[in-house]
């Protein structure tokens, strides 16, 4: 092997002396930077697992010299959240929340909780921003409200839900599926259709409206109200107006009368702990149809949307 | 004759459980995956009655012994059309989920084209059956040279092969079907792991069985890192799918282990088919290809023992880093962290050895498209090696971990390195294995290197940018200590870069489209005219002889 051995002319390196394929390998040292590199991260490495959590024994790990865990340091930087933001939260929970709009500096802090906790939680269904998904669910920025747009209802709304069938404090309503269950037969069901397309102004009055009118009359009005104006204790939306929660257009409205979706929403009481559900009412509050708003807030520039009606 | 008829008759017989256990499975997915290996028994079937020598067989003559003075080819020259062929379904693949990302439309609402499945499909595509098949062909090609002998076993050598591209078919066609462990880089269901199981103890078997019947008096390099690699893939490969089948002909199964020790088995899979696949084979393709093409010797012998011992002891302990802040314990995620860090100049030894061993032959990176390739290759493995360390420092990977900074990561990697590497070796064989006088085109070669390195640039530095975006805008705090943006806003601040990395990859692709059309031309025999990649340097000054002045 020895006498393989000969001094490569391009590097002056002698070569080791084996050779395959043509292939020969030099004998030149290992480069120093790289070595004493290679040593320096072993003698980090020692360091480190001394200092952490590294080795496991039989039942734990050696629990390192700054006795650093995860679990440790994330309580930490929790209980520190906390701290700092304990007084803004615990003036919160004190606070009713229809009396935050009294302390501007509180709505402020409220707003901005609820905002974050409005990107968590709510908008898978609402929309970035509360804008709402067309024909599936509400938009929040407007002042339509289904089941009341102040910051009281709001916050009950949130607390408890629409129409979840296992908590008595929900809010609950169906209207009945008047095609599907036989209750109208289809030309009534499109006189009637005439006739909210009428009051929504997207029609002009007819011979259908008219006879439509008489079946509202009979068997709409009571939640919906004589005029379409809505009612909000049953969550019947307002129908005199171009905001459509599932489509105004006639086949849309056709297929709500025949066999209505009765929209659900869940409940966040046990979800989500007392001040943020106040946050979070007090951001969709904010957005711009929020009702009876308190001067001070309006002056500054929130909740254009109040049209003050109650 | 009776061995023929053995052989034919063993092949229908397979078919026919094959059928069998179609007829009887549980799921469709199952059945088909057995029709596709009916289909390939009764394939097998017909290769061995077609071209059975029946002339000799009649006169009883003996079969020749092959001829142990020239190298087993057959296989190799397959491989590197298959290494071809599945590369492009890979990066077409790749191009196509990179745009579904940019557009979600491109789901096309159908089950079998949607992101979930065809993720998979790309992945296995490039690493398993791009990478896997140049793996397979140039290991055959490396050994026979280096040990100076004919493949051992070629019987079970071109088994290794056609057993592999099924395994390929079928984990490709389960992808499709929604069958899946949902184990990353380890999707295939139990019944596709144990063939592959089977090819790869065999795949072992050739070529230790070559080693041992070696001519030289030493194992050279490239050969310790294809077998730590055929060895190591072995053991993990089994390890990480054991699991129970719900039913012996049906296509699901649960696996063996469950919460964080499953999770901690499968990264230290993961991260090990990175190291071992995708790393060390690649290693021995570089100790190989780099000084051949080069025409120079390897710069340091006690590098590459020290790298080489260094580099498989350490990987196997990286894994847990693939795992920090979750519920592995503490000291397992120290552990992970300090082995990956370590790891670096034993990674960088590699690249040092194979960039050195063009001491005395950097001219050539000017003249050369093909060395080109392979220094840019050492240059990603490179970064691809200094940027996992640091990724899998805690305080980095609580930044990247599950953002894009981990797909730039990977594809500078597998883009850059592997698929750099593959590159060059492939150009390197074709007209070595076909017997032509030269590539059809260097100046394409040339093309390729271009528009692969610029696709590469776009690719990672898109991935970084949108990485790092998406990472500080989830941990963005407002004035008021609240988090700023919703996940689907880091989402849609994205997309800028998607359609970036997609342009990236379709570069990429392009470059491999060009490749093909060489490779192509070269086996038809064309030779492009074309300039020279250099002009023949000339000093007519120098150029005389040196005539003895009379003394004065």
């Amino acid at each position: 092997m020895a006498e393989n051995k000969r001094i490569d002319e391009a590097t002056g390196t002698s070569t080791v002396g084996h050779e395959w394929d043509g292939i020969e390998e030099l004998d030149t040292p290992m480069p120093r930077w790289w070595l004493w590199t290679f040593y320096a991260t072993i003698v980090w490495g020692i360091g480190y697992v001394i200092l952490y959590p590294a080795w496991p024994l039989v039942n734990s790990a050696t629990e390192g010299v700054l006795k650093w865990t995860s679990r440790g340091q994330l309580e930490q930087e929790l209980a520190a959240d906390a701290q700092r933001r304990a007084p803004v939260v615990s003036a919160i929970a004190t606070t009713p929340v229809a009396s935050l709009p009294g302390k501007p500096e509180l709505m402020q802090a409220a707003v901005q909780g609820g905002a974050a906790a409005f990107r968590v939680h709510c908008v898978q269904c609402h929309g970035a921003g509360g804008a709402g998904v067309p024909n599936l669910y509400p938009s929040l920025t407007d002042d339509d409200w289904l089941w009341g747009g102040d910051l009281d209802s709001i916050e009950y709304t949130i607390t408890h839900g629409i129409r979840n069938p296992d908590h008595g404090e929900t809010h609950f309503s169906l209207m009945p599926a008047f095609g599907r269950d036989g209750m109208l037969d289809s030309a009534q069901v499109a006189d009637v259709v005439s006739h909210v397309r009428v009051i929504s102004g997207q029609e002009k009055p007819s011979r259908a409206s008219t006879r439509g009118a008489e079946l509202y009359e009979a068997n709409c009005a009571v939640c919906h109200g004589p005029a379409g104006e809505g009612g909000r204790e049953f969550g019947a939306p307002k129908l005199t107006d171009a905001i459509w929660l599932y489509g105004g257009d006639r086949a849309s409205i056709t297929a709500m009368v025949d066999n209505p979706r009765n929209g659900v929403m869940p409940r966040w009481g046990g979800r989500l702990d007392p001040v943020t559900i106040k946050m979070l009412a007090a951001y969709v509050y904010s957005l711009g149809g929020g009702e009876a708003l308190a001067p001070a807030l309006a002056a500054a520039g929130e909740g254009q949307g109040a049209d003050g009606q109650q | 004759m009776d061995s023929l008829v053995f052989k034919a008759g063993g092949w229908l017989a397979l078919a026919l459980v094959a059928l069998l256990a179609a007829a009887v499975a549980v799921d469709a997915p199952f059945a088909v995956h057995m029709l596709i290996a009916a289909a390939a028994c009764l394939i097998a079937l017909w290769a061995t009655v077609s071209r059975a020598d029946y002339g000799a067989l009649a006169r009883g003559l003996l079969k020749m012994p092959a001829d142990e003075g020239v190298y087993d080819d057959d296989p190799i020259r397959w491989g590197v059309i298959a290494t071809v062929f599945w590369g492009l379904a890979g990066l077409a693949v790749g191009l196509i989920v990179a745009l579904q990302l940019a557009f979600p439309a491109l789901n096309l609402n159908l089950e079998y084209t949607t992101f979930g499945r065809l993720r998979p499909l790309h992945t296995s595509a490039v690493i398993f059956a791009f990478g896997g098949n140049a793996l397979i062909a140039t290991s055959f090609y490396v050994v026979q040279r280096t040990c100076r002998a004919r493949l051992a076993f070629p019987t079970l050598a071109r088994f290794v092969f056609w057993g592999y591209q099924l395994f390929i078919v079928l984990a490709a066609t389960g992808y499709l079907m929604g069958v899946t462990q949902s184990k990353e880089y380890a999707e295939p269901e139990w019944h596709v792991d144990l063939w592959l199981t089977i090819v790869w103890v065999v795949y072992l078997v050739v070529f230790v069985g070559t080693l041992v019947k070696r001519k030289e008096p030493h194992i050279y390099v490239a050969n310790w890192f294809y077998l730590s690699f055929i060895i190591t893939i072995a053991m993990l490969h089994i390890v990480n799918n054991l699991a129970i089948p719900v039913s012996i002909v049906g296509s699901k199964s649960y696996i063996a282990f469950a919460g964080v020790q499953d999770a901690l088995t499968q990264w230290w899979y993961g991260h090990n088919a990175v190291a071992f696949f995708l790393t060390v084979p690649f290693l021995a393709m570089m100790y190989y290809f780099v000084p051949k093409q080069a025409e120079r010797p390897i710069y340091s012998y006690r590098l590459s023992i020290l790298h080489f011992w260094s580099l498989i002891f350490l990987y196997i302990w990286a894994g847990p880093h693939h795992l920090h802040y979750t519920a592995l314990p503490d000291w397992a995620q120290t552990l992970g962290m300090v082995f990956s860090i370590i790891l670096w100049m034993p990674s960088w030894g590699g690249m040092i050895n194979g960039l050195m061993t063009l001491n005395g032959a950097w001219d050539k990176i000017r003249t050369d498209p093909i060395i080109r390739m392979m220094v840019m290759a050492l240059a990603f493995y490179g970064m691809a090696t200094f940027e996992g360390p640091m990724l899998s420092i805690k305080a980095v990977n609580s930044l990247s971990h599950y953002t894009d900074w981990t797909i730039g990561h990977v594809h500078a990697g597998a883009l850059g390195w592997n698929g750099m590497i593959i590159f060059a070796s492939v150009y390197y064989l074709v007209p070595r294995l076909w017997g032509k006088q030269r590539l059809y085109s260097l100046r394409m070669v040339n093309w390729h290197f271009w528009l692969a390195t610029i696709g590469i640039v776009f690719y990672a530095a898109a991935m970084w940018v949108a990485g790092i975006m998406q990472g500080l805008m989830w941990r963005e705090y407002g004035a008021d200590g609240y988090l700023v943006y919703s996940f689907v806003e880091t989402v849609a601040a994205m997309h800028p870069m998607y359609l970036i990395r997609a342009a990236g990859g379709a570069l990429y692709l392009a470059g491999f489209v060009i490749m093909i059309v060489n490779i192509w031309a070269t086996l038809a025999g064309k030779v492009r005219e074309e300039k020279p990649m250099t002009e023949t340097p000339y000093n007519a000054a120098a150029d005389r002889p040196i005539v003895a002045q009379p003394a004065e």
